[in-house]
C-alpha cells in the first residue's frame, strides 16, 4: 500500500479502458456460465437466513404478535426499529442516483446501479415490518383508500397513513428509476447473450431498445426529470417517517429537530451500507478499475459530513431536553444515559459520533479495509439510534405506574437477521443476473468518448 | 471504406424481397458519426437516425432533433396527482365521512399536504416513465434497423447512421456513395 500517498488525485476510471473493454468486463460478470464459489456461499447464507425469517413469520401468523417482545408500554419494538433502519439505508441509493446526478458528480456513475438496487431491496425489507406489526397482516390492504362496505377511509390526519403513501411512493419511484436506468444495459445483454433463453428474457426486458438518437434524447430528459422528482421525494420520505414519532407527544419524540436529523441519519446509514457492499464487491469481482479509491474517499467524506450533522442532532436533542424545562423531557435524557438501556445509548455515541472522526485522516479514507470496518460500525450505530429512540422513549413516559421494559424474543431476532439474509440473497441474485455497474454510463467516461474541441465548445454553450 | 451491398445485381433476386428500409453506415468513433450526421444534414437529408451505445448530446444539434414533449407530460402527471390527492382527502373528510374532532374544521388542509406531495411525485414519475416509453414507441418487438449487419455492436462500441428510404432525397446509388465518403467503415442496405 505504498501508493496511498503517491497522488491526491485518483481518476474515476482507470486509464486504458475503451467502450469495448468496459462493456465486456461488466457484462461478462452476468453472462459468464461459471458461477463463482463465493456467490454460492453468499447466496446460500442469505437464503438460509431467509428461511429462518419465513419460519419466524409463520410462527407470528399462527400464534399472533405475542411471540414478539412488544408489550405495553413498548408497543413498537423491533418492528419499527428495523423499519426505520432499513428505509434509512435505502436513502443513500436515491441520493447517489438522483442528487449526485443533478450536481453533476460523475463519480456516481460506477456506483449508482448497485446503490439503487440496494435501495430497492432495503425498502422491500422495510415494507415487511409495518405489515407484520399489524397483528392481522392479512388485512394490510385496509391501509389503502378503497371503496368498502363499511364506508371507511384511512385517517388522513395520521402520520402513519402519510407513511403508507410515502413508503409506497418511494418503493414505486425507486423501482421505476432503477428500471429506466437498466433499459439500455438490458439491450446490451440482449445483444451479447449467447443462449437463446437469455436473449429472449433480456430482449423482452429491454423492450426493443435500439439506441436511437431521438430515443436517447428523450431518455436523458426522462432520467433528469426522474432525478428531479426523486430528490424532494427522498427528503420527504424520512421526514414523514420522523413524523411517525414527532407528531406523538411522547418525551423524546415530540421534537422539531427530528425531520432534518432523520434525513441526515438516513444518508449516513445508507452510505455506510453502500460502502459495506461496495468494498467486498469491488475486490471479489476485480472491479477496482471502475470503483476506484476516488469513490471510496468521496463516500468516506459524505459519511463524515452526515455523521457530523447527526452528531449535531444528538447534541441539540440533549440541549433541548434541558432547555425545555419539562421534567419529563429531562428525565427521558437522563434515563437514556443512565437508565436500564444505557449500553445502547453509549454504544450509539461510540459508533456514530466517535468512529467517524477517524475519517478525518486520508490514510484511513484511502484504506478499503479501514473504511469497511468503520462502515460496519456505523451500520450498527444507526440501528442503535433507532433502538434508543423507539424503546427508551416508550418504556418510561409520564406515569411511573405504567413504566415497563422491552426485551426482544428469539422471533424478533430471527426476523431481523432474516431480513438481512433476505437482503443479501436478493443482492446476490441481482449481481448474477443484472449488470451491477451502469454500462452505458461508464462508456461516457472512457477517453474514446471525448469529442473534438469544436464540439466540446458547442456543448458548453 | 467498402460499399457492401447485400443485394447483388447479377445474382437472381429472391421473389419476395421486403422493401428497403434504408442505408446504414457504421462508424468507429462518436466524432465520425457526429461529423457524418452534420454533413448528411447539410446535404439535405432529413429522414435519418443515429444509433449509439450511449447518449451523445452533440447529435441533438447535428441531427436537429425536435424538442421533446416529455416535460409538459410530467407536469400534467404531477398536477393530476396533486388534484387526485386533494380531492380524495377532501371528499373523504368533508363529504363522505365527516367527523367532528374537537370542533376543528373538516377541511383540515394542512394535514392533506404530505399525501398530496407523495401522490404528485408518484403520478409525475409514472408520467415520466410511461411518457418516455410511449413517445419512443417502446416496447417495440420488431424494428428493421436490427436487420443491419453487426447492429448488435450498437450497444457496445459502434456508431450507426441510417438514412431511410422514405427520405425525399434518397437514391440508392447516390446515397450509398455519399455515405461511403463520410468515413464509414461499412455501408449496407437494410430491409424493412
Amino acid at each position: 500500500m505504498s501508493d496511498r500517498r503517491e497522488s491526491r488525485y485518483v481518476p474515476v476510471i482507470q486509464p486504458g479502458h475503451t467502450f469495448a473493454s468496459v462493456t465486456d468486463k461488466i457484462s461478462s460478470i452476468v453472462l459468464s456460465r461459471r458461477t463463482p464459489r463465493f456467490w454460492v456461499v453468499g447466496f446460500g447464507i442469505g437464503f438460509a437466513l431467509t428461511l429462518g425469517m419465513l419460519y419466524a413469520i409463520g410462527v407470528l401468523f399462527f400464534r399472533g404478535i405475542g411471540v414478539w417482545g412488544v408489550n405495553q408500554p413498548v408497543g413498537w419494538g423491533f418492528a419499527i426499529v428495523n423499519f426505520v433502519w432499513w428505509i434509512g439505508i435505502g436513502h443513500a441509493g436515491t441520493l447517489i442516483s438522483a442528487i449526485l446526478l443533478l450536481l453533476r458528480q460523475e463519480w456516481r456513475t460506477s456506483i449508482n446501479r448497485f446503490a439503487e438496487a440496494m435501495t430497492l431491496f432495503a425498502v422491500a425489507q422495510a415494507g415487511l415490518y409495518p405489515i407484520l406489526h399489524l397483528g392481522r397482516p392479512w388485512l394490510a390492504y385496509w391501509l389503502l383508500p378503497y371503496p368498502n362496505t363499511m364506508a371507511l377511509w384511512p385517517q388522513w390526519r395520521s402520520p402513519l397513513v402519510w407513511d403508507v403513501f410515502a413508503v409506497s411512493t418511494y418503493a414505486t419511484v425507486s423501482l421505476l428509476f432503477w428500471y429506466v436506468g437498466l433499459i439500455p444495459d438490458l439491450a446490451t445483454l440482449r445483444d451479447r447473450a449467447r443462449k437463446k433463453t437469455a436473449q429472449i428474457i433480456y430482449g423482452m426486458l429491454a423492450m426493443g431498445w435500439r439506441g436511437s438518437a431521438m430515443h436517447w434524447h428523450r431518455y436523458e430528459m426522462a432520467y433528469l426529470l426522474l432525478a428531479g422528482i426523486a430528490t424532494p421525494l427522498v427528503v420527504s420520505v424520512h421526514t414523514v417517517v420522523s413524523f411517525d414519532f414527532t407528531i406523538g407527544i411522547i418525551p423524546g419524540w415530540h421534537s422539531t429537530i427530528f425531520p432534518p436529523y432523520f434525513v441526515a441519519g438516513a444518508i449516513y446509514g445508507g452510505f455506510a451500507m453502500v460502502l459495506t457492499i461496495a468494498i467486498p464487491l469491488r475486490s471479489l469481482y476485480h472491479l477496482e478499475d471502475f470503483v476506484t479509491l476516488r469513490h471510496l474517499r468521496n463516500m468516506a467524506k459524505i459519511l463524515l459530513a452526515t455523521g457530523l450533522i447527526v452528531g449535531y442532532g444528538y447534541m441539540i436533542e440533549i440541549f433541548m431536553s434541558w432547555y425545555s424545562g419539562s421534567p419529563y423531557e429531562k428525565y427521558m435524557t437522563w434515563n437514556r444515559m443512565t437508565g436500564p438501556y444505557w449500553p445502547a445509548f453509549w454504544g450509539l455515541m461510540l459508533c456514530n459520533i466517535v468512529t467517524p472522526q477517524f475519517l478525518w485522516f486520508r490514510a484511513i479514507r484511502s484504506s478499503p479495509l479501514g473504511l469497511w470496518i468503520i462502515a460496519l460500525i456505523v451500520n450498527v450505530g444507526m440501528w442503535l439510534e433507532r433502538f434508543v429512540i423507539v424503546v427508551t422513549s416508550l418504556h418510561r413516559d409520564f406515569l411511573p405506574s405504567s413504566w415497563g421494559m422491552y426485551f426482544p424474543t428469539k422471533f424478533d431476532w430471527m426476523t431481523y437477521v432474516g431480513t438481512i439474509g433476505f437482503f443479501v440473497a436478493l443482492f446476490f441474485l441481482f449481481i448474477r443476473f443484472l449488470p451491477m455497474i451502469s454500462i452505458f454510463e461508464m462508456r461516457t467516461l472512457v477517453p474514446e468518448a471525448e469529442l473534438a474541441p469544436a464540439d466540446a465548445e458547442r456543448k458548453e454553450q | 471504406m467498402s460499399a457492401e451491398n447485400a443485394r447483388q445485381p447479377d445474382s437472381p433476386a429472391p421473389p419476395e424481397r421486403p422493401p428497403l428500409y434504408g442505408l446504414v453506415a457504421e462508424f468507429e468513433s462518436p466524432q465520425d458519426l457526429i461529423d457524418a450526421a452534420r454533413r448528411a444534414r447539410e446535404q439535405g437529408y432529413q429522414k435519418m437516425d443515429a444509433y449509439t451505445p450511449y447518449p451523445i448530446h452533440e447529435l441533438t444539434q447535428a441531427l436537429a432533433l425536435p424538442r421533446t414533449k416529455l416535460p409538459i407530460m410530467v407536469f400534467i402527471g404531477g398536477a393530476l396527482g396533486a388534484g387526485t390527492a386533494l380531492l380524495m382527502q377532501w371528499f373523504a373528510t368533508v363529504v363522505h365521512y365527516p367527523i367532528n374532532v374537537g370542533g376543528r374544521p373538516l377541511a383540515s388542509w394542512p394535514s392533506y399536504i404530505p399525501i398530496t406531495f407523495e401522490l404528485t411525485v408518484l403520478f409525475a414519475a409514472g408520467a415520466t416513465v410511461l411518457g418516455m416509453l410511449g413517445l419512443n414507441g417502446l416496447p417495440m418487438p420488431y424494428h428493421p434497423i436490427f436487420n443491419a449487419p453487426r447492429f448488435a455492436l450498437a450497444s457496445r462500441d459502434r456508431f450507426f447512421l441510417c438514412i431511410e428510404a422514405k427520405d425525399p432525397m434518397f437514391e440508392l446509388e447516390k446515397t450509398s456513395r455519399f455515405l461511403a465518403t463520410l468515413g464509414a467503415r461499412v455501408v449496407s442496405e437494410v430491409d424493412e
